[in-house]
């Protein structure tokens, strides 16, 4: 048998190419998945919290709790606010006694006794899920038990979490814990149950002074979404590169 | 074939079916890349709804309105206007059909989650109206004195 030179190169070139092919070339999509990869969300939720208008009542922590059944007296929350306490030394005292569940009403931070002569500045950070672009603890998933929704929401899949805690480290933020009633991951869903129907999340609607705000990052006309494209806004860690989607007003160099 | 090259080919093939058979009916139909691409969007699309079918429990003000209108528009006319009832009141959850009481958390320690004074600058903590807890009339409730749907004294 005798092979040309043209030949050869023909076959080798073809034959390269098709083992360059990818599996996935030939799996065939169902209906829905190929819609659901087609398909855009026409919303893309975010968050905006101006920490200058927290007073540190805790009511955002109290109503997200009891809306979304996380135990009321475990260690554990969804959300949570903190204290920065700086001092003229530039000593920086931070607290968040039950996550803020019951306000802060106590002078002392973390059992010291603060001169109120020696506050240079103090102020309050409501914390929560960043519902990241790029969430790091959906790339560590296993088992595809945490995902992130077409709108931009990260949820957990509580059938299918094996409750291994690999998010749980994952997350810079520390947004994640174990929940003790349905042992598996739990977080932050802004409420997904309220914002699919319309409505604000329980933090926002139990806010009185408007500290937090839920927007809509696709809808430029969305106040809150104007004041993130207009207004200087920072994030928490963006070293991290995980995109987070919650912005902040008046953030500190102390607040991490 | 000679069987001692058979024998762990059958028993090869037969664990590799096991998997997949198990996998096939173990795994939901709608489990798959749902989302945008593998990392993010790898899931199964029920867990959405799942999600969604959660009942909500705080209800909002305007839900209050609509049998307890005298309270609304008394505590609408005051500065205590831009609290949510549910904060005291607690979540309404199925209230407005089954009108099951809800308790009422009147403790001064609710009131003072804005009203203990903190000395913070800064902070609109410092700007709210507020009282040392230790020395503003200690081991009474609040609302002996004041409404806390109209709270100044002034307004009694």
């Amino acid at each position: 048998m005798s092979v040309s030179r043209r030949d050869l190169l023909k076959k080798t070139l073809v034959g390269s190419a098709a083992a360059a092919l990818p599996l996935d070339a030939f799996k065939f999509l169902s209906p829905e998945q190929a819609k659901a990869a087609l398909a855009e969300s026409p919303h893309r939720w975010g968050f905006l919290v101006d920490t200058t208008k927290c007073v540190g009542c805790g009511f955002c922590v109290k109503a997200c709790k009891k809306e979304n059944d996380v135990p009321y007296d475990e260690p554990i929350t969804r959300t949570w606010v903190e204290r920065y306490v700086i001092t003229n030394d530039g000593e920086a005292l931070v607290d968040s006694p039950h996550g803020g569940r019951d306000g802060f009403t106590e002078k002392k931070v973390m059992e010291h006794d603060v001169d109120p002569e020696s506050i240079a500045k103090a102020f309050f950070v409501p914390k929560l899920c960043n519902q990241c672009k790029s969430p790091a603890c959906v790339q560590v998933c296993p088992v595809g038990a945490t995902y992130q929704t077409p709108d931009g929401v990260v949820l957990i899949d509580r059938s299918w979490c094996i409750g291994c805690g690999y998010c749980v480290m994952a997350c810079p933020y520390g947004v994640r814990f174990f929940h003790p009633v349905h042992k598996v991951a739990e977080k932050c869903t802004f409420c997904y149950h309220r914002i699919s129907k319309g409505l604000k999340t329980a933090c926002v609607d139990n806010c009185s002074f408007g500290a937090r705000q839920l927007c809509d990052l696709k809808d430029h006309n969305d106040p809150y979404t104007k004041v993130i494209m207009t207004q200087r806004v920072a994030v928490l860690k963006d070293e991290y590169g995980t995109k987070p989607q919650v912005f902040y007003i008046g953030l500190d160099k102390e607040v991490r | 074939m000679k069987t001692h090259v058979l024998r762990p080919l059958i028993l090869a093939i037969v664990l590799v079916s096991c998997h997949l058979l198990f996998r096939h009916f173990y795994v939901p139909d709608d489990f798959g890349v749902n989302g945008k691409n593998f990392t993010f969007g790898f899931y199964r699309a029920g867990s959405i709804d799942d999600w969604k079918a959660i009942p909500v429990k705080y209800k909002g003000k305007e839900l209050c309105a609509e049998c307890h209108e005298e309270q609304y528009e008394s505590n609408m006319a005051s500065k205590h206007s831009i609290i949510q009832c549910e904060n005291c009141h607690g979540p309404a959850m199925d209230h407005a059909e089954t009108e099951e009481p809800l308790t009422i958390d009147k403790s001064r320690g609710l009131c003072l989650r804005c009203h203990a004074a903190l000395p913070y600058p800064g902070s609109q903590r410092s700007e709210l109206p507020a009282i040392d807890p230790e020395e503003h009339n200690v081991g009474m409730e609040c609302a002996e004195c004041h409404n806390p749907h109209k709270p100044s004294l002034e307004d009694m």
